[in-house]
C-alpha cells in the first residue's frame, strides 16, 4: 500500500491507519458512534493483508484484556470503543498501567453520564487523564481534531505507548468519529518482527521466566514500583507535550479547546475579530501531558481565558492550574451530545470573560 | 528393620518415585498443608518438562490461591484480572499460534466473574487449555461462598449452610461448557490419591497433544480440596470430598473425541 489519499470518515481512517502501522491485533465490541472501526477491519480482512489478527469479542471486558494478553506477548495491540463501553474497560486499563504494557485504546466520546447518548461529547476529560480506573496511573492522551488527526495519532500512540511501556489513548468525539474528511494515509508500515526483552514469549534457557503482573504483596515493593511510575510521568510532561497554537500573536483573551470545540472554536475566533475583539487558541494535542507550562506563559499575555469543552468543565479545572491565579479564567460547554455554535462561544467569551 | 536403614541408602536412583520436576522453580510454596493446588501445579509441570515444550509454553495466572503461579513454574506467564485469563489466553494463541497456551482458574475466577469468558471462549473454540481448580469455595479471601458451593456446605458467606432457595444453586460448568460446539476435550479429574494424579497429569498430556493439533478448547476440572476453607485437616477434608463433592462432581470424561 503506497501513500494515498482517501475520502473517509473519522473512524474509518483510525482502522485504516491502524493497519498500515502494523498493528498486531484489534480486539473490539460494537457500540455508537464507533462501531465503523470494527465494521472497517472485519470488511477489510487485514489478516490477508498483514496477518493482523481482528476479533469481536463477547464484551468490553473481554476485548480488553484480549489487549493485555496481546501487549503482555509484546504485540501491537489495540481497541476501540464509546464512553460506556470504555467505562467497561477501565479495570482492564488499570492493570495494563499496572502492568506497564503498551498498547492503544481509542475512545469516540459520547454524552453520558449512563447510557447517555450517541452523540459527540467530552464529557470523558478526568476518565481520560485523571487515570480512570483504580491506582495512580496515567494514560498518554492524544486529541485528534480531524479525522487526518485520527489516522496520524494512530502511529504516534504506538510510538508513545511502547517508548514508556504505557498504555495511551485516543480521546475522539462522536463528531470527529462520523464526519468524512479527506485524509492522507500512509504506506504500509511491515508489522515488526521483533518482540521486546519483556514479553512473554517462550522461556529460553538464556533467560529468566519473563512474568506479566500488577501484583505485589510487599507494600514496600508496590511503592517503590509507584515512585518508578510517576517518574515515567513525570518524564512524560517533560518531553511530549504536544499542541498548536491559533492567532495567538496579538491575542488579548485566549481560548483553550481540544478536538470538536477546537475547529468551534476557530471560528468564534474569526467572529470575535471581525468585531476588534483580539483572541486566540491554544489547542492541546496531548491532554496527558498537559501543555500547562505553555499556558501559563500565555496567562502573562492575555486578560482573560475561556475553557471551551463539551462538558460541564472539565479541562478547565487543568487550565486553572496551569495559570495559577494570573488572570480570571472560566469555562463555556454544551452537554448532553451538543456541539456548541461558534456564536455562543463568542457570547460566552463577552459575558464570562471580557465583561467580567 | 526400618532401624538398620540409613536415609544415605534410601537416596538412591532405583528408589526414586516423584520428583521435583526441572519445571518447578525452587521457591518455597505458599499453598496451606495438604492443598492440592502443589500436586495439580507438579503434573503440569511433569507434562511441561517431558514433552519438552517449556520453551514454548505460556500460561496465565487468575486471582485467587494460585494468583502466585508464576513464582513456580518456570515458564513465561501472565497475571489476569479477575476471571478474565481465557481473554488473555486468546489473544497469546491467537498472535503466537505456535505456542502452548493454558490458563489455570480457581472456581470464583472461571464459574462466577469469569463466566462470559470461559463461555465464550470454550464456545469460539479457543485452541487453549483451561484447568479448571474446583474447591467449591473462595480460598484466598478467606472461605466464602463459590458459585460452585454445594447444596448444604458451609462457608464464611453462608454460615449455615447453602440454602439453595436463598443463595441460588451450584453451577457445574463442566457440564455447560461439554455441552459447546468449541470444546474439544472436557474432562473432570483430581488430584487426592496417586491414582487420581496419574490420571489427571494423563489428562493434561492429552489436552496439549490435542493443542499441537489444533483441535479446539480442552477444559480440565480437578476436583479439590481446601483444608482451610473447609474447617478441616487435609485427611479429613479428603474424605469429605469423596463423600459430598464426588456424588454432585461425579470424576470422568465429559467430551472424549473419538479416537
Amino acid at each position: 500500500m503506497e501513500k494515498e489519499l482517501r475520502l473517509m470518515k473519522g473512524n474509518e481512517a483510525i482502522a485504516e491507519a491502524a493497519i498500515r502501522a502494523g498493528t498486531d491485533a484489534y480486539f473490539g465490541y460494537p457500540i455508537t458512534p464507533q462501531s465503523e472501526v470494527l465494521e472497517y477491519l472485519t470488511l477489510e480482512k487485514p489478516h490477508e493483508r498483514t496477518g493482523m489478527v481482528v476479533l469481536q469479542a463477547e464484551s468490553e471486558v473481554a476485548a480488553i484484556n484480549m489487549v493485555y494478553g496481546g501487549a503482555g506477548c509484546g504485540k501491537k495491540v489495540m481497541t476501540s470503543s464509546s464512553s460506556p463501553g470504555v467505562s467497561l474497560k477501565q479495570e482492564g486499563i488499570s492493570y495494563i498501567a499496572g502492568a506497564e504494557l503498551p498498547c492503544l485504546v481509542v475512545n469516540v466520546v459520547r454524552g453520558g453520564p449512563g447510557l447517555g447518548t450517541i452523540q459527540p461529547s467530552q464529557s470523558d476529560y478526568f476518565q481520560a487523564t485523571k487515570g480512570g480506573g483504580h491506582g495512580d496511573y496515567k494514560l498518554i492522551v492524544l486529541a485528534p481534531s480531524s479525522v487526518q488527526e485520527m489516522a496520524d495519532f494512530v502511529e504516534l500512540a504506538f510510538d508513545l505507548a511502547f517508548k514508556y511501556r504505557n498504555p495511551a489513548m485516543i480521546l475522539s468525539d462522536g463528531a470527529i468519529g462520523q464526519m468524512m474528511e479527506k485524509v492522507w494515509l500512509k504506506p504500509q508500515k511491515e508489522r515488526s518482527k521483533e518482540l521486546p526483552g519483556w514479553a512473554t514469549t517462550g522461556k529460553t534457557p538464556d533467560r529468566e521466566r519473563n512474568i506479566i503482573t500488577s501484583l505485589d504483596l510487599d507494600p514496600n515493593k508496590q511503592e517503590q514500583f509507584n515512585i518508578k511510575l510517576q517518574k515515567k510521568y513525570r518524564e512524560m510532561q517533560e518531553k511530549e507535550v504536544r499542541y498548536e497554537t491559533f492567532q495567538c500573536e496579538d491575542a488579548e483573551y485566549l481560548l483553550v479547546a481540544y478536538g470538536t470545540s477546537s475547529r468551534v472554536s476557530q471560528k468564534a475566533i474569526q467572529l470575535a475579530r471581525e468585531e476588534g475583539i483580539k483572541v486566540g487558541l491554544l489547542r492541546p494535542i496531548t491532554l496527558f501531558p498537559f501543555p500547562s507550562k505553555e499556558i501559563n506563559e500565555l496567562a502573562n499575555q492575555v486578560k482573560g481565558i475561556l475553557s471551551v469543552e463539551m462538558s460541564a468543565g472539565q479541562m478547565v479545572e487543568d487550565v486553572r492550574l496551569a495559570v495559577n491565579g494570573k488572570v480570571p479564567v472560566d469555562h463555556f460547554g454544551r452537554m448532553g451530545g451538543i456541539v456548541p455554535t461558534a456564536e455562543e462561544v463568542v457570547e460566552n467569551l463577552k459575558t464570562k470573560i471580557i465583561g467580567g | 528393620m526400618a532401624d538398620n536403614i540409613s536415609t544415605k541408602e534410601i537416596i538412591k536412583p532405583e528408589n526414586l518415585v516423584y520428583k521435583r520436576s526441572s519445571v518447578m522453580t525452587d521457591n518455597t510454596m505458599h499453598y496451606c498443608p495438604g492443598c492440592g493446588h502443589g500436586t495439580a501445579h507438579q503434573v503440569l509441570a511433569e507434562v511441561i518438562e517431558e514433552m519438552g515444550i517449556q520453551q514454548d509454553t505460556i500460561g496465565i495466572a487468575p486471582v485467587g490461591c494460585s494468583v502466585l503461579m508464576y513464582n513456580y513454574l518456570d515458564i513465561d506467564m501472565q497475571e489476569a484480572a479477575h476471571g478474565r485469563a481465557p481473554a488473555l489466553a486468546t489473544a497469546i494463541k491467537r498472535l503466537m499460534p505456535e505456542k502452548f497456551v493454558f490458563t489455570y482458574q480457581g472456581d470464583g475466577d472461571l464459574a462466577a466473574i469469569g463466566t462470559a469468558e470461559t463461555i465464550h471462549s470454550c464456545n469460539r473454540g479457543e485452541n487453549i487449555l483451561i484447568i479448571f481448580i474446583n474447591n467449591g469455595i473462595y480460598g484466598m479471601t478467606g472461605g466464602q461462598m463459590a458459585p460452585t458451593t454445594i447444596e448444604g456446605m458451609k462457608s464464611s458467606t453462608s454460615p449455615y449452610g447453602r440454602d439453595v432457595k436463598l443463595m441460588g444453586n451450584p453451577l457445574k460448568m463442566t457440564d455447560i461448557v461439554a455441552t459447546l460446539p468449541g470444546t474439544y476435550y472436557v474432562t473432570r479429574q483430581s488430584v487426592h490419591k496417586p491414582g487420581n494424579v496419574r490420571k489427571t497429569k494423563k489428562a493434561i498430556r492429552k489436552a496439549f497433544e490435542y493443542q499441537k493439533l489444533n483441535k479446539g478448547t480442552c477444559f480440565i476440572e480437578i476436583v479439590s480440596n481446601c483444608p482451610s476453607g473447609w474447617k478441616m485437616t487435609p485427611v479429613e477434608s479428603n474424605k469429605w470430598m469423596e463423600e459430598n463433592m464426588f456424588p454432585f462432581y461425579p470424576l470422568g470424561d465429559f467430551k472424549v473425541p473419538e479416537e
